[in-house]
């Protein structure tokens, strides 16, 4: 019996850190103090945020370290693990709050995330995971599976916000030698990581959504599109897949219900527009990442011209608990309007970048402060550029307002992905929107001609604002092009500049205006 | 001379990225040749033109020789905030070259990428296959002189 438990977040961040030489130097001292059958080292994925080093957190005291060196650890031990006493000078602090908050109670994708070691099959059983599965597969139907879904309210985390038991709803019932359910995991949008944390913190749980989900439609085999930059979710996927197979989870016929699954990774090669489903589509079959024409959509034509389902990570990690709990439970969490949680990635001018997972409707001052510890060094908020690239500027005023799907509309804004980069007063939003331009300049594909000629000459419009010659007029030029490459574009690339411009120029105007002046 | 590579993999069009993911990792210039397109060309069955069509849509390839070391460095908006054209004219300055160019000793190429899903540290760079966060302008001048050494271990 372990009288503490300590868990070392391993991600990119603190692997980068040097948490392993960390993690080794302290079983070594808790070693030579004949702790090691008393406290438990474990590792787990990420706890939540970014660059604070190496970060652990201790049971029963649910304490987080932050920025543990080597030289720390027998201070560290003696303290905490001797005496019993918090070691204050390491617990993870910002200038705001003393503590930050991770919301545990009301996680539903993350609900894992930083407790369990997602290498192992068994600590994601352990928990309850699986189980989910086994009820679905041997006492659901398919359509009582989507009705669940469908009336759980459940919509898209993707960014379109399109509810996910109706997409099923369209491919379950048609007849085909082979269907296919595929998720996306091609995370390009500029600012989320979201589902790379998702899939390095819990991928057993976003496995058992899969398997949930192929099930309903089903699909018998299953791909997880990942972009090629994702080297450990990659191999945290590849392992979780190996132990599923290994505990008959998935193969043929599970559990002796006759139903047989596959489930492979396809790996991208850098192409923001595969986040496109029919664009993804092309590319996991070996093509260039061009978007199809739609309709017929992939719902009825997909890979291999067979009904293919495309879902988003966090979407499909929500179905086990909507499985095991019920539509009736999941829609306790969020507004009257829009259940269930969002996962946010917070960065920019704040204390702690870094993610958490809320209810929806949680308004954008609670996440800065509770879950991003504030403004950096209580500098003054202008701006949040929320859902990445193809995202909106919100100002001051709409610090307030609730972020969901519904009443992000009111403002004409979109909650899209789930970013949130908050800019202090020092931000100059010309440029940031200048940066924004460029990115889709160089990553629209040539496939439909408004997409790449728009954004030609609205990059060649912002060079001209920021150099300071241009004129009041190439604003109203500005948006009435991307509103027409939103209105003939072929997929959601060329549809998509008008945002971060519309917002930008009716919430920042006169920085636009200014630019001339300052330079003149 | 590729056989190695291609056997591992089931002659099908869709493994087409991952072969030459595989091809390009494990090439000493870091690109894939003309020589090697027509060895994939063979093997899966497909042109040599959609081969190209591939390798020249997706940001990770190379048709060109590129150095031994690549940097990517993000210019997408949360690094843009953080300073990434900084970082990308003092590295730039200190090898010389421009985005997309590699050295004239072929030891690193310099390219700016779009987000690499890491945007809590930004600015952030990936070298090789490695993700360096929290860039200045003093530590990715450390970070290179140090793989210039030839010490990989590098934090």
């Amino acid at each position: 019996m372990y009288r503490n438990h300590i868990l070392f977040s391993i991600d990119d961040s603190s692997l980068k850190a040097g948490v392993k030489d960390v993690e080794n130097i302290f079983k070594s001292e808790l070693a030579k103090l004949n702790l090691l059958d008393e406290v438990n080292v474990l590792e787990t994925g990420t706890l939540g945020f970014f660059g604070k080093g190496v970060c652990a957190k201790v049971y029963p005291e649910n304490v987080i370290y932050a920025n543990i060196k080597p030289a720390d650890i027998p201070e560290l031990i003696s303290e905490h693990f001797l005496k019993g006493r918090i070691l204050k000078r390491l617990v993870l602090q910002s200038k705001n709050t003393s503590q930050i908050d991770l919301n545990y109670s009301k996680r539903i994708v993350l609900e894992h995330s930083g407790i369990i070691d997602p290498e192992n099959i068994d600590e994601y059983l352990g928990v309850g995971g699986y189980e989910a599965w086994e009820k679905a597969l041997t006492s659901m139907s398919q359509d009582a599976i989507i009705k669940e879904v469908k009336d759980s309210g459940l919509r898209g985390r993707g960014g379109a916000g399109f509810p996910t038991g109706l997409k099923w709803s369209f491919t379950a019932p048609l007849k085909a030698p082979q269907k296919y359910f595929v998720i996306n995991a091609d995370e390009g949008e500029p600012g989320t990581y979201k589902d790379r944390l998702i899939m390095e913190g819990d991928p057993h749980k976003l496995l058992e959504g899969i398997m949930i989900s192929s099930y309903a439609i089903g699909a018998t085999k299953a791909y997880i599109y990942v972009r090629g930059e994702y080297k450990l979710s990659i191999e945290r996927l590849n392992k979780a897949i190996k132990q599923a197979k290994e505990y008959g989870l998935i193969g043929k016929n599970i559990f002796d219900s006759g139903f047989d699954l596959e489930i492979g990774i396809k790996v991208g090669a850098g192409a923001y527009v595969c986040g496109e489903e029919t664009a993804l589509i092309e590319s996991l079959e070996g093509n260039r990442g061009n978007p199809r024409v739609k309709p017929p959509f992939p719902g009825v034509e997909g890979v291999w011209q067979k009904p293919t389902v495309v879902n988003n990570v966090e979407t499909i990690a929500n179905i086990p608990s909507i499985i095991k709990n019920g539509a009736k439970w999941y829609s306790e969490f969020g507004t009257d309007e829009v259940n269930g949680t969002k996962v946010y990635t917070i960065m920019g001018d704040v204390e702690v970048p870094g993610l958490c997972e809320v209810d929806m409707g949680t308004t954008l001052r609670e996440i800065i402060d509770n879950y991003g510890g504030g403004m950096k060094e209580g500098k003054k908020f202008k701006a949040a550029l929320v859902g990445g690239a193809a995202g909106v500027f919100l100002p001051e005023k709409l610090l307030d307002a609730k972020m969901d799907y519904n009443s992000l509309k009111e403002y004409s804004a979109v909650l899209g992905s789930g970013a949130i980069l908050v800019m202090d007063e020092s931000a100059d939003i010309v440029e940031m929107l200048g940066s924004i331009l460029k990115f889709f300049k160089h990553e629209s594909c040539g496939k439909c001609s408004p997409c790449p000629r728009g954004n030609e000459i609205l990059n060649k419009i912002i060079k001209k604002i920021i150099a300071g010659k241009g004129k009041e007029e190439d604003l109203d030029t500005m948006i009435n092009v991307a509103e027409a490459m939103a209105k003939t574009s072929l997929c959601a690339l060329g549809q998509s500049p008008i945002m971060p411009i519309k917002t930008a120029i009716n919430n920042f105007r006169e920085e636009f205006l200014a630019k001339n002046k300052s330079k003149k | 001379m590729y056989e190695n590579i291609l056997n591992k993999y089931q002659p099908d069009k869709d493994n087409l990225i991952y072969i030459l993911h595989d091809i390009q990792d494990n090439d000493s210039q870091n690109y894939v040749s003309e020589e090697a397109i027509n060895a994939v060309s063979d093997y899966l069955d497909i042109s040599q033109s959609h081969i190209y069509g591939v390798l020249t849509f997706y940001s990770m390839f190379s048709v060109k020789p590129r150095g031994k070391n690549i940097i990517r460095l993000c210019d997408s908006p949360p690094c843009f905030l953080k300073g990434s054209s900084k970082l990308y004219k003092k590295i730039s300055k200190m090898l010389n070259v421009k985005n997309g160019q590699t050295t004239k000793d072929g030891k690193f190429t310099l390219e700016l990428v779009a987000c690499l899903g890491v945007c809590g540290n930004a600015p952030v760079a990936m070298i090789n296959n490695d993700i360096y966060a929290d860039l200045t302008e003093e530590k990715i001048e450390k970070i290179i002189k140090k793989i210039d050494k030839g010490d990989d271990n590098v934090s």
